[in-house]
Parts: structure tokens; sequence; C-alpha cells
């Protein structure tokens, strides 16, 4: 078992350069750069920018610089020194715009990934076990809804519902006073307060295709032989059904994280600009559209890079729940 | 039946009716089935695929997948006997297939195995959790150490070596002939009155068929319970049990004790059963099938089952109304016109 999570760690290394590779070119691959979208935006506020302007801005910012080398400043900085470079938007160090974003983003989205099976999976069973029934088909058109209705659009809707019935602002994820605040209870206490409604709202993004999954491998699992075994042992069928076909059914979820969870955090960029929320979505919107390149890749190669350790974590979980796997991999 | 007299009577199977309601329509899995089963004796269920066999006994066990499937008529009657001999009868098909008293049947006073051995037991648990979990449900006040124990003794019993090991084995670490049995152990953990073998040895290659058939033929001395034993395989029903019974489309064409219905069959079902294995060199051949197919499992025929693919049928009489099953010979029950 540690043999095998070594492994899959050592495995990681050739990926996350490869990623950081993939992340910083494709971010330069689009014409122009940084200096060229400041002066074109510097012109359109009617300022007039001389060449000899815009060369000093590119050195200034580095640009003048062959490509590999940028690439390799910005690769050592972050292994040697920990540090992701300069946002030349922002005017601020990359690790100061996303210290506290990114373990926002993903408090958000592990959470609305919490959220959506806790929904999901009741409701998958339920489905699964009432096949055909009302409640089946009520599931079924509620979650068709859920997909079809833009995560945005509810949040707009939400929003303001609150804002005008309850006047609670549900902008943001902490309320004003505590925005600077070092971190206190009152102030947790306050996140939380803030914390449901983005947390439904990117975990409904989720839960409708997680009730089908659950509903449909269920579905398959309940005619298979063993079920029918463990009730010819006269077990009941609820200690029958937690004990055998669902942990069946709900062991391929865990194979999901890996994918779902950066899902969530790009698919829900216009929840998090709706309800202003302080995670990176917006940040990396914003980034990509200025050619920030040392911000933008940074939070590219982060998103990835847990993209790779949440698939790894999948992995062991899965490891853990099914013997098949745990024997089978691990023999060879 | 005569020969089974002498042992008192176990369960007694009157005039069964299991439906499947289908969108495509009603199948007659079972239709008017009718049999008994004593205490310690062996019955043999064969017929072709199809034939309704696995749903007699699923009936039995109430385990019948419903929807779509429903026990539509009939009864089973169960002679649940005390230590002092005493009986208590109950209607199987009376009690609510998920109730407790019907629980309480299965597992513990019927045990069943099932023939494919490669999904029969759950990958997740080891097969030491699975089968002791038998022993959990039925024998209250029983620790999960004692029952561990008592696994541990019968899985040596059925054959496992190593049992103390291998009580924590799961399924896919096991061969399919290890595998079935576990399930054996599994079945018979609380010691049931009826051991029901649906096919158990069907998906096993012959030497291992042969070594679990001892097995279970030996088992079945030591424990003094029934067996009912479902197969294809004419040889292999034959060796296993005291009388046999003929099942085609839902029905019993004949039924009758092993000698008898080896020596004299009458049907013409059943004789073109016993046509269809090579008996020259005596050998344990698969059943090879009829001339002609199956109809459609929808169909409603009018008279006998069978009218189409026999050879001695009677045009006007056979297709017109359904035979009855008629003891022609004392012991012997045949469903034919030819016999009336
Ligand atoms: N779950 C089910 N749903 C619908 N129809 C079923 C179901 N189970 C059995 N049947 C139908 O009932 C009939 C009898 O099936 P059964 O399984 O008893 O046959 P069998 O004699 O056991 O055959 P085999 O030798 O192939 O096991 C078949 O026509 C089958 O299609
Ligand atoms: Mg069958």
């Amino acid at each position: 078992m540690l043999l095998y999570i070594i492994r899959r760690l050592l495995m990681l290394i050739p990926i996350l350069i490869l990623m950081s590779m993939v992340a910083f070119f494709l971010i330069e691959l689009p014409p122009g750069d940084y200096v060229s979208f400041r002066i074109q935006q510097l012109k359109m506020s009617g300022v007039e920018v001389s060449e000899d302007e815009a060369q000093r801005l590119m050195i200034q910012f580095g640009l003048d610089k062959p490509l590999p080398l940028r690439y390799w400043q910005w690769v050592s900085g972050i292994v040697l020194r920990g540090n992701w470079g300069w946002s030349l938007q922002w005017n601020k160090s990359v690790n100061e715009i996303l210290s506290e974003r990114i373990p926002m983003t993903m408090v958000i989205s592990f959470s609305a990934l919490i959220f959506s099976w806790m929904i999901a999976v009741p409701i998958g069973i339920y489905s699964a076990t009432h096949k055909y029934s009302i409640g089946d088909y009520l599931f079924t058109f509620l979650g068709f809804i859920g997909v079809a209705t833009p995560g945005f659009l509810l949040a707009l809707i939400m929003a303001w519902l609150l804002f005008t019935q309850l006047g609670f602002s549900a902008l943001g994820l902490f309320s004003k006073e505590y925005l600077d605040a070092p971190w206190s209870w009152a102030k947790f206490v306050d996140l939380l307060k803030h914390l449901w409604l983005p947390l439904i709202l990117v975990g409904l993004s989720n839960t409708a295709g997680t009730i089908r999954v659950v509903r449909n491998n269920l579905l398959d699992e309940l005619n298979k032989q063993y079920v029918i075994t463990a009730r010819a042992k006269g077990l009941s069928e609820w200690k029958l059904l937690f004990k055998y076909p669902v942990r069946m059914a709900i062991n391929p979820l865990l194979s999901t994280v890996s994918w779902v969870l950066p899902g969530l955090v790009s698919s829900t960029v216009l929840i998090d600009i709706v309800l202003s929320l302080q995670t990176v979505g917006p940040v990396l919107l914003r980034a990509t559209l200025a050619q920030d390149m040392y911000l933008a890749g940074s939070i590219v190669l982060i998103l990835s890079a847990l993209t790779v350790i949440g698939a790894l974590i999948g992995d062991i979980l899965l490891v853990l729940v099914d013997p098949r796997i745990r024997f089978g991999r691990l023999a060879k | 039946m005569a020969a089974s007299a002498n042992n008192p009577l176990l369960i007694e199977v009157k005039d069964l009716q299991t439906y499947f309601f289908l969108h495509e329509g009603t199948v007659r899995a079972v239709d008017g089935v009718s049999f008994n089963i004593y205490e310690g004796r062996s019955l043999g269920v064969i017929g072709e695929s199809g034939c309704g066999k696995s749903v007699t006994a699923q009936s039995m066990m109430r385990i019948v997948p419903s929807p779509p499937g429903r026990e539509v008529g009939g009864s089973i009657l169960m002679y649940l006997r005390d230590g002092n001999g005493a009986a208590e009868v109950v209607d199987v098909l009376k009690l609510p297939a998920g109730g407790p008293k019907m629980r309480s049947i299965r597992g513990q006073q019927i045990g069943m195995i099932f023939q494919e051995p490669m999904t029969s037991l759950s990958p997740l648990h080891t097969i030491g959790d699975q089968i002791s979990e038998n022993i959990l449900i039925h024998e209250k006040g029983v620790t999960k150490k004692e029952a561990r124990e008592r696994t541990i003794e019968m899985l040596g019993r059925v054959g496992i070596p190593r049992p103390q090991r291998l009580v924590d084995a799961y399924p896919h670490q096991l061969s399919g002939g290890m595998r079935q049995r576990a399930m054996i152990a599994m079945a018979l953990i609380c010691g049931p009155r009826l051991l029901i073998g649906d096919e158990p040895t069907t998906a096993l290659d012959v030497t291992i068929e042969a070594q679990i058939l001892d097995l279970i033929k030996k088992l079945q001395a030591d424990l003094g319970m029934a067996l009912m034993y479902i197969s294809h395989d004419l040889a292999v029903v034959g060796e296993m049990s005291d009388e046999i019974m003929v099942m085609y489309l839902g029905q019993v064409m004949e039924h009758s004790t092993t000698d008898e219905i080896f020596d004299n069959p009458l049907h013409p079902y059943t004789v073109a059963l016993w046509r269809s294995i090579p008996t020259i060199e005596g050998k344990l051949e698969r059943l090879v099938p009829i001339s002609g197919s199956l109809p459609s499992p929808f169909a409603v025929l009018p008279g006998c089952r069978f009218f189409s693919r026999c050879d001695r049928r009677i045009p006007g009489v056979c297709d017109a109304a359904p035979p009855p099953l008629k003891e022609v010979v004392p012991g012997h029950l045949v469903r034919c016109f030819l016999y009336q």
C-alpha cells in the first residue's frame, strides 16, 4: 500500500513539470502580451503611448527576454523560493493574491462536493429502489431543471430574494467588518453564514448528474446475484441494501473526485462573479483576458496540480474500499 | 409417492402459479406445479432452459423479483417442526415476502446455492463475513467471535483448506470451486431442513463438479436434510435424487422415483430427453436440445404445451385441451393424452 502511494507520488513529478510547461506556453499562445494589452487600454482612455515608453515597459516587465528563459525564471522561482511571480495587472505578488483565494476555493469546492453527495446519494438510492414511481419521476424532472438552469441565474435570483425578503446580503464570503480582520471565531461564524448559499449553488450543479450515476449504478447492482444470495440468507431489505449494493454503487463516486473538483472550480466562475466570492475563478478569467501570464499560469498550474492530487486521493480511497483493486493491483 | 411415505412431509407445493407481468405480455413461468418434499429425501428437477425450475425454487423462498414477478395462485405449505416433532404448518405464500417470519425461514429452514459462483458472493466482503452473517441474523445472542469459530469449522467441513486463513479471503481470491464450497458453507451454516441447489455445478468443470456433488451428497447424509436439486444435466440429477420431476414450460410433465423414470420413461418429452444423451459408452454428457424450438414464453396454448415438438402428438386431441397430470402407474405421474 505504502509502496503504491510512493510510486504514484513519484509519477506526479514528471506530470507536474509537463503541466507547468503547458500552462505557461498556453497562456503565451494568443498574439500580444500584457504590454500591448496595457497600451490598448491606455489608448482607449485617450492616452497616447510612445514607442520608447512601450519599450521601457517591455524591459521593466521582463517581456523582452526569450520565452524559455522567462519560463525558467518563473519555475525556478516557484520551486526554489516558493515565489509564484509578479502579477502585472494587480501590481502585487501572485502569492499575495492567491494566498486566501486558493484555500477559499478549495473549501467551497470541497464542501460543495460533499454537499452534492449528501443530497444526491439518498435521492439516487430512493430513485433506484422506487424505480418509475412518482417520486423517481419527480426527482428526474427536478434534476433536468437543475441541469438546464444556469447556476449564475439561480445565484442572481437567490441573492436578490435574500436581500429583498430578508435584508441579508449574500454577496461575498465575509461581512464588511470581517473582510480584513484576522481569523477569529466570530469571523469563522460569519464565513459559515455566507458559505451556505454558494455551497448550495455550486453543489447543485453537480447534484443532478450524481443522482443519475448513483441511480443507474444501484439499478445495475440490485439485479446482481449477490443481492439475491444475501436475500436468501434472510437479511432484511434495508440492511441488505446498505451493506451490499449501495456500497458497490457509490464506490465509483470516489473516482470522479479527480475531475469533479476542478470542474466545480472552473464551471462556477459565473456564480463566483455574481456573488463576488473571493475565489480564484474570477481572478483567472481576468488574468487570462489581460494576458497576465504569471498570475494565469500560476492558477492553471495550481488547479491542475490539485486535479492530479485529487485523482491520487480518489484512487487511494478506491483502493481502500475495494478489496479487488487492493489485492489485484498490489500483488503485481 | 409410495417410496417417500415413511419420511415426514416437509414442504407441500400445491398448484403453484408464478407469473411475470412484463410490457410485452405475461410470462406464466410456473403454471400449476405441485410436488412434495420429504424430510431427508432428495428431489431432482430437470427441464430445458426457461421451463421455470429456478422460478419454482425462488417462489419457495419468496425471492421472485417483484415486480415483475408474483405468485398468483396455489399454496406452499411448510411443516416447521420443533425438537419434539410437533409441526407448525405455514403457507409460505401467505407470508409477506420481506416479513420476519419469511426471513426466519430463508437461510435457517431453507438454504440455497446458486449457479454462478463468480457473482453469488459480494466482492467487497470477506467470505467469513458473508457466512457468519447468516448465524448473526438467525441466532440471537451468538457473539461475532462464536460465529467466526463456527464459520471456520464449517469451511473446514466443506473442504476449504486452511480455513483459519481463508475465512478472511475475498471471493476474488478463491477459485470457482472454492467459492462454490463457500456458498455451500453459507447455505448450511444454520442447519437448514432443506437445501436447494439451483444448478450449483453448471459453471464448474467436470472434475470439480464431481467433487462438489460428492460433497453435497455427503453433507446431506450427515445433516439429514432434504435436497432439491435443479439441473439441466440428466446424469447429475439421476445421481443426486431419490425422485425426479420433469418440467416443461412451467408445468410438471412427469414425476416419479429415479429408478422408475430412468427405466420406464413415459412422456414423449422425457423420452426425447433421455434419447438426447448418448448412453452407449455410459458417458455422462450434457443435455442435447430436442428438435424444434421452444414456443414463445408469452404464448397461451390451448392444448398440451409440448404439442409443437412432440413426435407422438395426436392432432385434434393434444392441441384441443390441456392434458391432466395423472398417476398412471402407482407413484408415477404423467401429463399426456397417450396414457389417459
Ligand atoms: N426476473 C424475471 N423477469 C422476467 N421474466 C423472468 C424472470 N425470471 C424468470 N423469468 C422468466 O420465467 C421463465 C422461467 O425462467 P426460469 O429462470 O425459472 O427458467 P429455468 O428453468 O431456471 O431455466 P435455466 O435452466 O436457464 O435456469 C422464463 O421464460 C424467464 O424468461
Ligand atoms: Mg434457472
